[in-house]
């Protein structure tokens, strides 16, 4: 990419180019990362500041144990880790959600995809489907309790219900919103309806699965937490309750502190994919 | 000469709730192998709808086109299209826009990878191959576009107001270049327009439409090739045709 070509109109033969010219520019290393370290500094200091705040408000109100503090948080967490609680209970909990939100995203981005291209099957599904998709997950709980028991399955089935329905519908949204253009360019080039299922529809649906990929990662563990906590002996939605059920606040958040961990560990990993994916996206357009 | 594209009694409507909006009404038009066509007319006048019936994208409501004598069922990678609008698939870059058509013909890699390198220096993108559409200027889009429609080695092909959108040196630039790579090939090209100097420059009979597609002329054009941009503007045979174009278009109007 880096051609540091001076005179574009000898590259190519008689044509003028009117285009703009490519050149080599070094950059600064504060140039490069001068921003983003500012806002790293400046989010570290937000997050130092409502620490402090919190730690301060336990002090002022009548019962501190109802807002607890950082520092009671932090020493459970040590707690926590040394006797091994947390690592059991934070494994299970990731079992259910990553296979619930590998399940799910993979069934709602195929059905999203062969769905929305038959669109006569599309349209006869979509109210069901909205329909469906309407339904509060949580109230299916007792329902998945009856059907699959009190272990890590009807976490996982919890989570993968909520995913699916989200990676579904902007999948399908994605699909649907393919310009007609492109498919008509590809019809022109002789292809066949496998060239415009896998050359534009596939590609062009792309943001819409990873939309659907982002908005869906709260709802796998919102699944996977509220299974436990109806009904469960493990995993991080059991130590909340249990944790709550003995009026430790500082357990409560710091089962919180773990969930909230883990929720950004999956947002960075889906947005390390979207950047990849989406790296034709205009220049300077986030 | 024999005839690649003939269309016979012509009608396209598009129907919306109650009310049908006619485009082409009983429209005739022959195109004879090896020739360069200019259709001329003003917006509105069903230039692009007779293209994508021509292209074989969409389907006559009655009439029928015939390509080398066969009716036209559907789109084929014998009549490339240069439409009006941007088709390059913004996801891959230029050098990979123009493979495609490449590769739903099933050419080797390698192969396709040093013809659209040519082809895209041919349109002067080189050093642009690898950028996608979205960070080129409309100008540089229509040349990727032209890249593309080339690499598909169709031998009819149909151009709707290619240049356009362009700056008036590239856009004559591009109209020589399309008249060496003609004579050349020997292709048969159908160039829609609403530029009459456009018209004149390139084809060898100009087919004037009227609303409706009502032919109003369809004019040979006896000026010898290779025809220059600047020097032929000014020869007096072209400063004839050019004022009788004119005019019909002007008694199209009323």
């Amino acid at each position: 990419m880096s051609t540091g070509s001076v005179s574009p109109s000898q590259t190519n033969d008689g044509l003028s180019t009117s285009g703009p010219v490519k050149e080599a520019r070094r950059r600064s290393w504060w140039y490069r990362h001068g921003r983003t370290t500012l806002v790293w500094s400046l989010r570290a200091g937000a997050l130092a500041l409502f620490l402090l705040l919190w730690q301060l408000a336990g002090n002022l109100v009548a019962n501190p144990m109802f807002v607890s503090n950082p520092i009671a948080v932090g020493e459970q967490l040590i707690d926590w880790v040394q006797d091994g609680t947390l690592g059991t209970h934070t494994w299970i909990t990731i079992q259910e959600v990553v296979l619930g939100y590998v399940i799910g995203a993979l069934t709602g981005a195929l059905a999203g995809f062969v769905l929305a291209s038959i669109r006569i099957v599309y349209d006869v599904f979509e109210p069901f489907m909205m329909a469906l998709y309407s339904i509060p997950k949580v109230a299916l709980a007792p329902l998945f309790i009856v059907w699959f028991g009190i272990g890590l399955d009807m976490k996982v089935i919890l989570a993968a219900v909520s995913v699916f329905f989200l990676v579904f519908l902007n999948t399908a949204a994605g699909v649907r919103d393919v310009d007609r253009g492109l498919i008509d360019a590809v019809r022109l080039m002789g292809g066949s309806n496998k060239d415009v299922a896998f050359k534009v529809v596939l590609p062009a649906s792309m943001s819409g699965l990873l939309t659907g990929l982002k908005v869906s990662i709260p709802y796998a563990l919102i699944g996977a937490v509220i299974g436990e906590l109806v009904a469960s002996n493990r995993g991080l939605g059991y130590l909340i309750n249990d944790a709550a059920a003995q009026f430790n606040t500082a357990g409560v958040f710091a089962a919180v502190v773990v969930l909230t961990a883990l929720a950004m560990v999956l947002n960075a990993l889906v947005s390390v994919l979207s950047s990849r994916a989406n790296r034709w996206k205009p220049l300077g357009a986030e | 000469m024999s005839v690649v594209l003939e269309v016979e009694h012509l009608t396209k409507e598009f129907q919306r709730d109650d009310v049908a909006t006619v485009a082409l009404r009983d429209f005739n038009l022959t195109i004879e192998q090896g020739t360069f066509v200019t259709i001329l007319g003003r917006s509105g006048c069903g230039k692009s709808t007779m293209l994508n019936l021509l292209s074989g994208l969409s389907k006559p409501t009655s009439g029928r086109v015939l390509h080398r004598g066969e009716a036209h069922t559907g789109p084929t990678p014998d009549i490339g299209y240069l439409t009006q609008t941007d088709t390059l698939m913004p996801w891959r870059s230029v050098r990979r826009n123009v493979e495609m058509p490449m590769e739903i013909a099933g050419v080797e890699k390698s192969e396709r990878e040093a013809k659209a390198l040519d082809l895209v220096a041919t349109v002067g993108l080189s050093d642009f191959a690898d950028n996608y559409p979205r960070e080129l200027s409309g100008g540089m889009r229509r040349r990727a576009s032209l890249a593309r429609m080339l690499a598909n080695g169709a031998e009819t092909i149909l151009m709707d107001e290619p240049f356009g959108a362009l700056d008036a040196q590239l856009r004559s630039e591009l109209q020589v270049e399309l008249l060496r790579l003609w004579s050349r090939t020997g292709h048969t090209i159908v160039f829609v327009t609403h530029d009459i100097e456009e018209a004149l420059l390139l084809g060898d009979r100009v087919v004037v439409l009227g609303p409706l597609g009502t032919i109003l002329l369809d004019q040979e054009v006896d000026i010898e090739r290779p025809r220059d941009p600047d020097e032929t503007k000014v020869r007096p045979r072209f400063v004839e045709l050019h004022s009788t174009l004119a005019a019909a278009l002007k008694k199209g109007a009323r």
